[in-house]
Formats: C-alpha cells, sequence, structure tokens
C-alpha cells in the first residue's frame, strides 16, 4: 500500500509545512462548520425541548419528519439550498450562492434536525422524571425548559458533538452550494474530493487525515471541559 | 435557576462580542469583493491547472478577480440559465449554440483549443493503436467488448465521445460499456482500477497522477479537436450579472496578453492548451488566422510525442 505510507507523509508535511493554503482551507472548514452547529443549537435545543414538553395535534407528524430528516442526504439538502439562494430562486437577490455563508446555511439544515431530534429524547426522560416535582413548585413549562436543558447539558455536548461530525464530514452540500472556489469556498472534504478526481490519492488521503485530526481536537477539547465541569459538580 | 442565568448572559455576552467582529469581516470582505467575477467552467481546465496559471496574471492587469466553479460542461450551462454566473467558459459547441439561441448568451468567442484522446489498458486488447481513424478505434473497442469507462454525465467530454459514437453508427450497451456519471477525474480513476478504455481530454490526462496500466493509446485525428470557448450571458435576461467585468475577462481572454497567457502554459513541459482567439460576432476582432484550429491542432501533434 505504497498511497497509505505516502499519505502519512503528505499529512506530516502537510501539518508541519504550515502551507499557508491548508491554513485557510483548515480555518474556512472549521469556522463553517461552528457556525452551522452554532445555528443548529441555537434553534434545535428550544425546538427539541419544546416539542418534548409541550403537547400539540400533529406532534406525532412533526417528531417524525425531525427524525426521518436525520437522513437527510447532504447533496438533497445542497441541491435545497441551491435553488432557494439561486437567482432564479426565491432569494437570489441577497447573491448568497457560491460564498461560506450559503455553505453555513446548507449545513445548518443537515444539524438541525439531529440537534433537534436528540434533544428531544433527553429532555423527554428527564421531564418524565421531573414533571410532578415541577407541577407542585408551580414551575410552567416555559420556566422548566431552560432548567432541564441545562440538566441535560452533558448529554447536550454529545449531541452537538454528533452535529459538528454530520457538518464536518459531509461534502456534496457544501459542493454545491460553495462551487469548490479556490481560496473563497474550498474546505477540508471538497479539497479532498478534488484530489481524488486529478489522482493524487496520497495527498487526498493526507488531507483527509488532517481533518480527522482536526475533529478529533474538536471532540478532545469538548470532552475536556466537560470532564472538568462534571467533576467540578462533584 | 441561577447556573441558567449565568449560562444566558455568557451566551449574550459571546453574541455580542462575535457580532461586531464578523460586521466588521464582512464589511472588509464587501470592499473586495466588489470586483469580482464568477466564471462557471469545466474539470479539465481547472485539474490541469490552467486557471493557476492565467487568472493571476488578469487578476493583476485588472485588479478583478475569478471565482472558478468547475462543474461538468452541461452543470456549466444550468449555472448560466439560472444567472448564478457572469461569464462560462466550456467546451460544447453545440450546447452553446443552444444557449445563444434560447438568448441566455449573447456573445461566443473560440479561445483555445486542445484535443481528446483515447486512454486504454497498455496491452490494448482491442488492438486501437493500428485504428487509422478515432472512428475505428471506437468500433475496435465496441466489436472486441473491451470495458469502456463512460462519463454518462452530459459534460462537453460525455458529449464529444456520444458524438464519435453515432458517427460509427453504434450504439453502445452492454456489460462493457459504463457509464459512470460522474467527473473526469473520478472516471479516470474508475477506469484505471477496471483496466478500462476512456475517452478524456489531454490536459485532464496529462495532470492524472493515478494512472496504474493505462497508457495513452490513439490521439492525432482530427475529429477530436476539443475547442473551449467563452461565452457572455445576455444583458437583458440577467440584468443583475457583473456584465462590464465579465466582458473585460472576455477580451482579456481574446487579447494578445492573454492568448500567451495560455500557450505559456505547461505540464511537465508539455503545452496543454494552444491558443485560438476567434470571435463569432465580430471578426474584426479576431487577431489571428481563421485557419488556426488546424494550425493548433498541427501543433498538437508536433509537441506531443
Amino acid at each position: 500500500m505504497p498511497d497509505t505510507d505516502n499519505a502519512f507523509q503528505a499529512a506530516l508535511s502537510l501539518i508541519l509545512g504550515l502551507d499557508p493554503t491548508l491554513l485557510g482551507i483548515v480555518t474556512l472548514s472549521l469556522q463553517v462548520s461552528l457556525a452551522a452547529v452554532l445555528v443548529g443549537a441555537l434553534i434545535g435545543l428550544p425546538l427539541g425541548a419544546a416539542l418534548a414538553l409541550w403537547q400539540f395535534p400533529g406532534r406525532g407528524l412533526v417528531v417524525t419528519l425531525l427524525n426521518a430528516f436525520m437522513g437527510l442526504p447532504p447533496v438533497v439538502a445542497g441541491l435545497l439550498v441551491y435553488l432557494m439562494l439561486s437567482r432564479a430562486g426565491p432569494l437570489g437577490g441577497l447573491g448568497l450562492l457560491f460564498t461560506p455563508t450559503a455553505m453555513v446555511i446548507a449545513q445548518s439544515l443537515l444539524v438541525l434536525p439531529i440537534i433537534a431530534a436528540l434533544t428531544r429524547d433527553h429532555v423527554l426522560t428527564l421531564w418524565d422524571e421531573y414533571r410532578e416535582q415541577l407541577h407542585s413548585f408551580g414551575v410552567t413549562r416555559l420556566r422548566a425548559m431552560p432548567s432541564l436543558l441545562w440538566d441535560a447539558r452533558f448529554a447536550l455536548m454529545t449531541v452537538i458533538l454528533a452535529g459538528f461530525g454530520r457538518a464536518s464530514a459531509e461534502v456534496g452540500a457544501v459542493l454545491i452550494v460553495g462551487g469548490n472556489i479556490d481560496g473563497v469556498t474550498r474546505v477540508m472534504t471538497t479539497a479532498i474530493a478534488l484530489e481524488t478526481s486529478k489522482g493524487n490519492l496520497a495527498l487526498a488521503l493526507g488531507l483527509g487525515l488532517v481533518l480527522l485530526g482536526l475533529v478529533a481536537l474538536v471532540n478532545g477539547t469538548a470532552y475536556l471541559v466537560g470532564e472538568r465541569a462534571r467533576r467540578k459538580l462533584g | 435557576m441561577f447556573r441558567y442565568r449565568r449560562m444566558v448572559s455568557t451566551l449574550l455576552l459571546a453574541c455580542f462580542l462575535a457580532a461586531p467582529q464578523a460586521a466588521a469581516r464582512e464589511q472588509h470582505k464587501e470592499r473586495h469583493a466588489a470586483r469580482y467575477i464568477v466564471l462557471a467552467s469545466t474539470t479539465s481546465t481547472e485539474n490541469s491547472g490552467l486557471f493557476r496559471a492565467i487568472i493571476p496574471p488578469f487578476t493583476e492587469a485588472t485588479g478583478i478577480s475569478v471565482r472558478v466553479v468547475a462543474v461538468g460542461t452541461g452543470q456549466a450551462f444550468a449555472i448560466a440559465r439560472r444567472g448564478d454566473a457572469d461569464a462560462l467558459l466550456v467546451h460544447d459547441p453545440a450546447g452553446e449554440a443552444q444557449l445563444i439561441t434560447e438568448g441566455h448568451a449573447s456573445q461566443r468567442a473560440e479561445i483555445m483549443v486542445n484535443d481528446f484522446v483515447i486512454i486504454g489498458p497498455a496491452e490494448d486488447p482491442a488492438r486501437i493503436t493500428a485504428a487509422e481513424t478515432a472512428i475505428e478505434a471506437f468500433a475496435a473497442i465496441a466489436a472486441a467488448e473491451s470495458p469502456f469507462a463512460s462519463r454518462g454525465d452530459d459534460s462537453g467530454t460525455h458529449r464529444a465521445e456520444r458524438q464519435l459514437w453515432r458517427a460509427a453508427g453504434i450504439a453502445p450497451q452492454g456489460r462493457w460499456y459504463r457509464a459512470l456519471g460522474s467527473g473526469m477525474g473520478p472516471t479516470l480513476n474508475t477506469a484505471a482500477a477496471m483496466d478500462a478504455y476512456v475517452f478524456t481530454d489531454r490536459a485532464s490526462w496529462a495532470a492524472f497522477d493515478n494512472r496504474q496500466d493505462l497508457a495513452l493509446l490513439f490521439e492525432g485525428d482530427e475529429v477530436l479537436l476539443n475547442q473551449y470557448a467563452s461565452l457572455l450571458l445576455s444583458t437583458e435576461r440577467h440584468p443583475h450579472l457583473k456584465h462590464e467585468l465579465a466582458s473585460e475577462w472576455h477580451r482579456w481572454l481574446l487579447s494578445e496578453e492573454g492568448q500567451q497567457a495560455i500557450a505559456e502554459f505547461q505540464v511537465d513541459g508539455q503545452p496543454l492548451f494552444f491558443p485560438s482567439a476567434r470571435s463569432d460576432s465580430d471578426d474584426a476582432l479576431t487577431p489571428t488566422d481563421p485557419n488556426l484550429s488546424a494550425i493548433s491542432l498541427h501543433l498538437i501533434r508536433k509537441f506531443t510525442p
């Protein structure tokens, strides 16, 4: 497997060489995926909690749809956002197509269902546990929501990391709405796809290793922060 | 509850800190972004590295940067029809003519040529090296039912390949004909893994690293000429596009500097594109011999071993 050996070499020289192009690509990857996770969490956490706490007609349908959208193929998400942002589409006037903002929107669409659906699960478990108690204190659902989210924070950290994993790993959506423009919308995954298509398999795999390392770094940081908070809690 | 309040305030603080920074970044981008165009082009031009060679001198001369979205020619046309690109650089004369007839494109100029080649397993089971013409080579592959990897993605290369099958009077089908539905690079990767014949342009082949047992087996027939054209989009159909900047790019490609930049681009000492400036709308613009296409083909033969 000469390609695999060369990949480690390629990865190493990419990291040690601090190639400015690579740094730009890595920074953009992180910016886009983290922004998408932020958007996904800001909407998904309250949405998931609300779905757990409130009963309303059609809730089952909403929950089923949300769960189904966890499996939304990135290419389809990309295509939907492309059609919305295209000049011929309803939001074409914004001129967002082929920009990092478009990539954040597409990835948010992928991350949101995961965060909302899994949040709903966690909050529902806690709600079942504390419902009577909270009711007896006269706490309304609206006031209970933030406390329940806070109580589930360690589990929700994992949920958010799952969302980050989905965002940083996908290539189909950002390729369509970003266009893989050199220096403007090229991220790790689209760069890997491009190098593969050029037949530079070792470099492509090397970039893949760098991406893996990056995701591991983000996850490791989250783990450490979580552990410290947990220990502090007793 | 206290903990929750602290969390909210931290979050709000983070937002306040982040917002002005983000806004400043947007403004900064805006200033720089004012002078750029989006160019929809093909994977062959991007993958070969041509744009890295010719865009910097253009940007230096005009201050306009060019954002290349490299897709198949079919998809490039789709992007143009929706008004999502300021200019096109593609290689499908029939499709280009249609885009003009539909009123989406207003100007077309031929800017450079290269040629298509037929790649295949080095041992050449269908014996296409013995063929006189590209059509004979295709017929030999079909007769031997040797595996053939087709783009199958309605790209310019795929359209040229289909035209050759039609000219040979063959409707390619069966287990040997594999329509992959992917770009040039992935198709070459797959062909290398399957030991299949594959129809590609010289630039993509020259820039392709994962060749394994594949080799260039057939080249030089005049029907294999691959004409690249620059297209400008209609101001009436797509008023929002950056027409002035796009026509600066268009004119530069046709200018002496542009043509020279294309001629000077080489991979491993081999030129991959040959300038052939010729404008459809205005013959007076033509700085070079109208027979340049034929001359270029001659040059291609001369420069390739």
